[in-house]
């Protein structure tokens, strides 16, 4: 049976934490660039520009990206045939997370209760979501989520008869609403299907795959291509200040449901939508 | 319209700024985000004095990223303005003159801006690093204990902005939206 020791789970968290802060993946800056070419609005392209500039800077000056450097969410896949060694898997993620807020320069988002609010100053604990897969391999993603977006998401719990069109317009009210507080160039991910906590999940999940990859079930993809074209004629534009270029990709992820059901999840993300993978 | 202003801001250069204008602000502005916001809040409850002088100046939505060695700030992009609301209204009854931030604000706090002839200003979300290099110094002066979420006196140089909401209620994010879908269409 494979070991894998602790110590070098938390020193690749902690530099995924400050790597996914620092610098977005190609298809993200790919489609911000995309975006700027497609506008024709001054503002639009000036505040395009601008993400484009200031992912420079933080590339250049490690500066993070954005000052919301999020809360610390991962999906982990832990091999059934992988033995960790050390601590608990999930102290040595967490570990991780505190060394490289600490580290890194990176923001303290996270309070401890919250109702009574105190902050914990290394911004654990971290939010992680396990899946047992075939396999000796320990895979890790983060994705640090900022909350001007996270508190435009919405859970919609549709009726089957509501249908496909009852979810595009879920989508559509919830980008509506959205309007410029989640910093729109936006992704949206969708999450169908499933209950109530494993919908919400899946938009999350959804959030993580590459914004220029489609669905691979093809009427989930005509769903993404015409709502992410209803979403661009909106107006809402980048900054919210009108423009054509509201969202960059709307991601959706499905599961079986139960034959009363129809949830829908809407998870609102930024144009800083970070995510970095590693397999150990 | 590029326009150039200095901090404090008196209640005739707020009514020149109109909804739409992009501005490059200079001088002192103070960073308070939701902590500062309730503590201010519960300050002026008690009838106690707030740890800096509000009239006249500007609050910056913000919690910046611990600056490195050799900066003066780390990432230094608004926050959503929104969850400001409650405490707002009296903030701009009580003399402060301009917020910056993003999103959209409540009916209560357009009321209050335009009873107080204030303005509302919007920074591009997310580009915080971009920001920072117009904050030139940056000193935490109130609630340190607060971490990010502490006061800072800060003072910016060219800082840019754009005017949502103007002193008379015009507001940027209806208005800009409505504009762009009506060229769309002649198209």
């Amino acid at each position: 049976m494979r070991s894998l020791h602790t110590d070098e789970i938390i020193k690749n968290v902690r530099e995924m934490c400050i790597e996914a802060n620092l610098q977005l993946a190609p298809d993200m800056t790919e489609a911000i660039h995309n975006g700027l070419e497609n506008e024709t609005g001054n503002l639009a392209r000036q505040i395009l520009g601008q993400l484009e500039q200031n992912m420079q800077i933080a590339k250049e000056d490690k500066i993070p990206i954005c000052q919301d450097t999020g809360m610390a969410v991962f999906f982990v896949n832990v091999g059934q045939d992988l033995h960790i060694e050390g601590m608990s898997l999930t102290d040595a993620i967490n570990e991780g997370v505190r060394q490289g807020y600490t580290d890194g320069y990176l923001r303290k988002s996270v309070v401890k209760d919250p109702l009574l609010r105190e902050n914990t100053k290394d911004n654990t604990p971290a939010i992680i979501h396990y899946d047992i897969v075939p396999g000796d391999k320990l895979e890790i993603l983060i994705a640090p989520k900022g909350f001007g977006s996270e508190n435009m998401s919405k859970l919609y719990m549709l009726k089957p008869a509501d249908g496909e069109e009852g979810v595009k317009n879920a989508i559509l009210q919830a980008v509506s609403e959205a309007g410029p507080n989640a910093c729109p160039p936006l992704v949206v991910g969708v999450g169908i299907g499933g209950d109530f906590e494993l919908c919400a999940k899946l938009a999350k999940k959804a959030l993580t795959r590459n914004v220029n990859e489609s669905s691979k079930l093809p009427h989930i993809k005509e769903i993404e291509d015409e709502v992410l074209d209803k979403i661009n004629h909106l107006g809402i534009g980048p900054g919210g200040l009108g423009g054509r270029t509201t969202a960059l990709a709307v991601n959706i992820e499905t599961y079986a449901t139960h034959i009363a059901g129809l949830p829908v999840a809407v998870n609102m993300c930024c144009h800083v939508n970070r995510h970095v993978k590693r397999t150990l | 319209m590029d326009i150039k202003i200095t901090t404090p801001l008196s209640k005739e250069e707020l009514i020149k700024l109109h909804s739409g204008d992009y501005v490059y602000i200079s001088g002192t502005i103070y960073s308070a985000r939701d902590a500062a916001h309730k503590r201010m809040y519960e300050t002026m409850e008690k009838g106690e004095k707030l740890p800096f002088d509000i009239k006249d100046n500007v609050i910056y939505y913000l919690g910046p990223t611990p600056a490195r060695e050799g900066q003066v700030i780390g990432s230094a992009g608004p926050t959503t303005a929104s969850r400001m609301d409650k405490y707002t209204p009296r903030l701009l009854d009580s003399g402060l003159s301009g917020m910056i931030g993003k999103g959209k604000r409540s009916k209560e706090v357009i009321d209050a801006i335009v009873r107080n002839k204030c303005v509302y200003f919007a920074a591009v979300g997310g580009a915080g690093a971009l920001l920072s290099k117009c904050i030139k110094k940056s000193e935490v002066i109130a609630y340190d204990d607060l971490g990010t979420e502490a006061i800072r006196k800060m003072e910016v140089e060219d800082f840019p902005v754009i005017v949502v909401i103007d002193s008379k209620g015009n507001n940027l994010y209806e208005t800009a939206v409505e504009q762009f879908l009506a060229k769309e269409v002649e198209k």
